[in-house]
C-alpha cells in the first residue's frame, strides 16, 4: 500500500487525515482507490478526466508531470504527495 | 630614537638594499609591460591597517609588520622573488627587510622615504573602501565569516531588495535583512496595521495600529539599522506599476497573500530577469523556493493555474500559527542573502516544505516546463492572464 500525503486544504475531504494509504500499481489506480472512499477529493482535484492544473502530484520527490503522469507506477513503499498551490503570506 | 634603535637601523641599512620611489615605480612599470603572469616583484605594505586604509600603492599586498613573521610565507611563498617593502617613511620597512632576510628571502628591498615620499611625488595610490568603525562593530560577526567578510558586507550594503508586503513573511524577512545591512530595501504595501496582524507581523506594534504598514516598517528598520535606506510604496502591485517598481532591485522577496499578485510578479520578474524568493504559509505548513529566471522553473512552471477560491483560502480565512511565517520569512531572508553574496546552493528548482506539527522539512524537485507560457520556448510573459477575476482578494 502506498502512502498518500495531502496538503492541508485537501484534508477535510479525507476526514482530516494528513496521510492515508491507498492501493494500486500506478497513480490512476491509487487515486481511484482514494476517490472510492473519499468522493469529495475527486471533486477537488480531478473533477474531469485529467488532474486539475493547480494540483501538483509528486511520487517520492519527483513531479509526475515529468514522469509518466497518471500512468506513473507506484510501489508499495512509495510516498505520493498531493500539493495544490498555496498563496498565504500575510 | 635611542642609541640602541639607531644601531639596529644602521645594521639593517647595511644589510637591506634601498630603492627610491622612482626606482620602485620604474621596476613595477617594467614588470607590467613584460609579462603580467610572471611577476617577479612583490610589493608589500608593512604599515598598520589604518594607514593602509588611508591609501596604498596599487598592486601592493598588506602584511602589517606586527604579523610579518606569521603571515609573509603565506602571502609570498616563493622566497626567490624580489620583495619590495614599504612603510610610511622607510624605517619600519628596513627593519622588516632584515627580518625577511633572516627568514630566507633572497632578494629583499626597502623603499626609501616610504609611502610619504611616493605620495609626495604625485604617484598613483588607491584608497580602499572601508567600513566605518561603527559598521565594523555592527557587522563584526559577518566579518568573521569567510564567506561574507568585508567584501561580502560591502555587497550587502550595496544591495537592493524589494519586499512585496510588510506582513507575516515580509516582517521577519525585512527585519533580518535590515540587521544584516542590506543597504536599500523597498517595501510595497498599501495596508494599515490591524490588531490581528500583531500575532506575527513583528515589524509593527500596538502603538502603530491604524498606521500604514510600509511606514511602520520603515520606522522599525531605521531604528534597528541606520545604514539601511527604506523606500516605501503605498500602492498595490498591478500591471501599471510592477515593471517600474521592480526595475531598481537585485532580489525580490515575495510575501503576498494572493495568486494574482504572484502571477503578475512572476511574469514581470521574468521580463526584468530578477530572482524572486518565494514563500507561502498555511496554518502549520509553509513552502519556499527561489525562482531564478531561466536558470530554474518559474511560478507558472510550478503552478500553471491558480486553484479555485475554495481551495485557496488566505491567512485571514484559514488562520496561521504566528511563528510559522517567521520561519518561512527567515528562510526567505537566508536565500536572499545567498543570492546577493553568490554563495551556497540557492533553492532554485527545489521546493522546500515545512510541517511545523510534524517538525519536518521536505524537499521536492521542480522542473522548468519547456512549454511554460511564461518562461518556455516561444513564451510571452508580457501577455498572460493573472487570474485576478478568479480569485478572492481579501484585504489582509
Amino acid at each position: 500500500m502506498a502512502t498518500v500525503r495531502l496538503a492541508p486544504v485537501l484534508r477535510a475531504s479525507v476526514g482530516g487525515s494528513k496521510q492515508v494509504t491507498a492501493q494500486g500499481s500506478n497513480l490512476t489506480e491509487v487515486l481511484s482507490d482514494l476517490y472510492g472512499r473519499y468522493p469529495a477529493l475527486k471533486e477537488q482535484i480531478q473533477p474531469e478526466e485529467s488532474l486539475s492544473r493547480f494540483i501538483n502530484v509528486y511520487i517520492n520527490d519527483q513531479d509526475v508531470r515529468y514522469l509518466q503522469g497518471l500512468e506513473t507506477s507506484v510501489g508499495p513503499n512509495d510516498l505520493v504527495i498531493l500539493l495544490p498551490a498555496m498563496a498565504g503570506g500575510l | 630614537m635611542g642609541e640602541a634603535s639607531r644601531q639596529i637601523m644602521r645594521q639593517a641599512r647595511q644589510q637591506v638594499p634601498e630603492w627610491t620611489p622612482p626606482q620602485v615605480r620604474e621596476a613595477l612599470a617594467d614588470q607590467h609591460e613584460a609579462d603580467r603572469t610572471h611577476q617577479d616583484i612583490v610589493l608589500v605594505d608593512v604599515r598598520e591597517k589604518h594607514e593602509w586604509n588611508e591609501g596604498h600603492i596599487p598592486g601592493a599586498i598588506h602584511v602589517p609588520r606586527g604579523y610579518l613573521e606569521l603571515q609573509i610565507e603565506e602571502a609570498v611563498p616563493d622566497k626567490s622573488k624580489t620583495v619590495v617593502l614599504y612603510c610610511a617613511g622607510g624605517v619600519r620597512s628596513l627593519m622588516a627587510g632584515a627580518t625577511l632576510q633572516q627568514m630566507g628571502y633572497k632578494d629583499v628591498v626597502s623603499m626609501a622615504g616610504g609611502f610619504g615620499t611616493w605620495k609626495g611625488n604625485g604617484y598613483a595610490f588607491v584608497q580602499p573602501r572601508t567600513l566605518s568603525e561603527a559598521q565594523s562593530k555592527r557587522y563584526s560577526r559577518h566579518l568573521l565569516v569567510p564567506e561574507v567578510g568585508e567584501q561580502g558586507q560591502f555587497k550587502l550594503l550595496d544591495s537592493r531588495v524589494l519586499l512585496i508586503g510588510a506582513g507575516g513573511l515580509g516582517s521577519p524577512a525585512a527585519y533580518y535583512l535590515a540587521a544584516a545591512g542590506v543597504g536599500t530595501m523597498g517595501i510595497i504595501d498599501a495596508d494599515v496595521v490591524d490588531d490581528s496582524n500583531l500575532q506575527r507581523q513583528i515589524l509593527h506594534n500596538t502603538k502603530r495600529i491604524g498606521q500604514l504598514k510600509a511606514e511602520s516598517a520603515r520606522e522599525t528598520i531605521e531604528a534597528l539599522n541606520p545604514d539601511v535606506k527604506v523606500i516605501t510604496y503605498i500602492e498595490r502591485l498591478d500591471e501599471t506599476n510592477v515593471a517600474r517598481i521592480i526595475a531598481d532591485y537585485d532580489v525580490i522577496v515575495d510575501g503576498t497573500d494572493n495568486f494574482p499578485t504572484r502571477y503578475l510578479l512572476n511574469d514581470a520578474a521574468l521580463i526584468a530577469n530578477k530572482p524572486v524568493v518565494h514563500g507561502s504559509v498555511f496554518r502549520f505548513e509553509g513552502q519556499l523556493t527561489v525562482f531564478k529566471p531561466y536558470d530554474g522553473p518559474c511560478y507558472r512552471c510550478l503552478y500553471p493555474e491558480p486553484p479555485p477560491a475554495a481551495l485557496a483560502p488566505s491567512c485571514a480565512e484559514a488562520g496561521v500559527l504566528g511563528v510559522l511565517p517567521g520561519i518561512i520569512g527567515l528562510l526567505q531572508a537566508t536565500e536572499t542573502i545567498k543570492l546577493l553574496l553568490g554563495i551556497g546552493d540557492p533553492l532554485v528548482g527545489r521546493l522546500m516544505t515545512y510541517d511545523a506539527l510534524a517538525g519536518e522539512f521536505s524537499e521536492l524537485r521542480l522542473y522548468r516546463d519547456p512549454k511554460c507560457p511564461a518562461c518556455g520556448e516561444n513564451a510571452h510573459p508580457e501577455n498572460l492572464p493573472t487570474y485576478a477575476e478568479f480569485c478572492a482578494m481579501p484585504a489582509n
